[in-house]
C-alpha cells in the first residue's frame, strides 16, 4: 500500500517537472524560431563510407567504432537536408520533430 | 520536402532486389541514382512511359534497382538499343545511364552519332575517370599523369572533355555536375528530360576504390571535398583565364539550343510519304 502510494507521487512529481519543461520549451520555441529535427539512420543499408559524418555542418553524427554514424547532437540539426541527399546507400532520413505535440499526445 | 524523400524510395526503387545496392561504400552512384529519382518525380511522370536503357559497368547496374521499364544491354550499346525503342514508340521517355569508358570509348562512335542525329534521348553519362568495375584501367576520360592500373608510371595519353565533344557533335543540351552538387544535378536532369533533343548530363563521380587510391584520395570525402574546391559555375568561368581554369571543373548548363530533331523529322518524311502513295 504505502509503496504504491510513493509510487504515485514521484509520478506526479515527474508530470509536473515535464510540463514545466515543456512551457519553456515552447515559450523559446515561438521566441527564437527554432526547429528541431529528428535522425532516422536505417543501419541495415548503411555501408560506413563518413559521408554524412564529414559533411554535416553542425556535425550531428559522431563515428561508431564500425565507422558507422551514431547521432550524438540531434538538437543541432539545421534540417538541411545533405546528408539525405549524399547518402548514395538511402540509408538516412531527416524529418522535422514537434516537440510539444509530441508531449500533447502523451497526456 | 525530407518525408518525400522517403516515399520516393518506397515508389520507385525495385523492393524485391537485394539492398543495399552492389556499389561501393561511398561510390556517386547511388548519389545519381537518388538524384535520378528525384528529376523524375518532380517531372510527374508516369512510370510506363519511362525507359532506363543502360550498358555495362558500374553505372549499367543502375537499371536493376528502379521500378522503369528497363533495359540493361551489351557493352557501349546502351544508346543504340535506346534510339531502336524512341523510334518504334516516339512517345516514351528514353533515358541511358553510361559510364565513361561506356559512352566515349567502347560506345563512342554511337555516342558521337547520336548526337549529331539529335535524338530525342537522354544521356546521363557518370564520368568517375576510370574502368572501375574490371579492375583500374585507364579509361578515355581518365587524366595527364594519374596512375591507374595500367598505368603505373603515370597516364601519358590526354583525357576527354566528353560535355565539350557533346557539345561540338551537336548535342541541344548538354551540362554538368558532380556529386557533390546534388540539389543542381535534380534540376540539370529534370531540364535534359524535359527537352526536345538530345541531351547530355555528363556527372563527375567519385571511384575512390580504384582511381582515388591509386592517386592518394583513397576515401570518398577526399574526392567529394576537391569536387567542391575544383567546381566552377559556368558564370564565373566564363570571367576566368585559361591557366585559372586548368584542373578545375566547370559545372552548369553549357549549352541548351533548339533545333528540329530527329524523330520529329523521321515523322515529316513518314507524312510525305503516305501522301505520295
Amino acid at each position: 500500500m504505502t509503496i504504491r502510494q510513493k509510487g504515485a507521487k514521484e509520478k506526479k512529481r515527474m508530470t509536473d517537472i515535464e510540463s514545466n519543461n515543456y512551457w519553456q520549451k515552447k515559450q523559446n520555441l515561438d521566441k527564437k524560431g527554432l526547429k528541431f529535427f529528428s535522425q532516422i539512420i536505417f543501419y541495415d543499408w548503411c555501408k560506413a563510407c563518413g559521408i554524412c559524418i564529414a559533411f554535416c555542418p553542425k556535425k550531428v553524427f559522431d563515428r561508431s567504432e564500425d565507422g558507422k554514424p551514431v547521432i550524438q547532437r540531434p538538437d543541432d540539426c539545421i534540417g538541411c537536408g545533405f546528408c539525405e541527399l549524399h547518402c548514395p546507400d538511402f540509408a538516412i532520413t531527416i524529418k522535422e520533430r514537434y516537440p510539444d505535440r509530441r508531449r500533447r499526445e502523451n497526456d | 520536402m525530407p518525408e518525400k524523400v522517403e516515399r520516393l524510395r518506397h515508389d520507385y526503387l525495385r523492393h524485391d532486389k537485394k539492398f543495399p545496392h552492389v556499389w561501393c561504400p561511398g561510390c556517386g552512384n547511388g548519389i545519381v541514382l537518388g538524384a535520378l529519382i528525384r528529376a523524375i518525380d518532380s517531372l510527374k511522370l508516369e512510370k510506363d512511359e519511362l525507359v532506363l536503357a543502360s550498358g555495362i559497368g558500374c553505372a549499367g547496374r543502375m537499371p536493376v534497382y528502379v521500378d522503369f521499364n528497363t533495359l540493361h544491354t551489351t557493352h557501349g550499346r546502351a544508346l543504340t538499343f535506346a534510339t531502336g525503342i524512341k523510334l518504334a514508340n516516339p512517345s516514351l521517355n528514353v533515358l541511358t545511364v553510361m559510364g565513361d569508358g561506356d559512352a566515349t570509348a567502347i560506345g563512342g562512335n554511337h555516342f558521337i552519332h547520336a548526337a549529331r542525329r539529335n535524338l530525342d534521348l537522354t544521356a546521363i553519362i557518370i564520368n568517375n575517370q576510370i574502368y572501375g568495375m574490371t579492375g583500374g584501367q585507364y579509361s578515355p576520360t581518365t587524366p595527364y599523369g594519374s596512375k591507374a592500373a595500367t598505368a603505373a608510371y603515370g597516364h601519358i595519353e590526354h583525357a576527354f572533355s566528353i560535355a565539350e565533344l557533346a557539345v561540338t557533335a551537336g548535342a541541344s543540351f548538354v551540362a554538368r555536375g558532380t556529386v557533390y552538387h546534388v540539389p543542381l544535378l535534380d534540376k540539370l536532369i529534370a531540364q535534359g528530360i524535359s527537352k526536345k533533343g538530345f541531351s547530355v548530363i555528363e556527372i563527375i563521380s567519385n571511384c575512390h576504390i580504384q582511381y582515388g587510391r591509386r592517386n592518394k584520395m583513397g576515401d570518398p570525402v577526399t574526392m567529394m571535398q576537391g569536387f567542391k574546391d575544383r567546381a566552377v559555375t559556368v558564370e564565373k568561368a566564363a570571367t576566368l583565364s585559361a591557366e585559372e581554369l586548368h584542373d578545375r571543373i566547370t559545372i552548369g548548363v553549357l549549352t541548351d539550343v533548339d533545333k528540329p530533331n530527329y524523330t520529329e523529322e523521321l515523322q515529316k518524311i513518314r507524312d510525305i510519304a503516305k501522301d505520295k502513295s
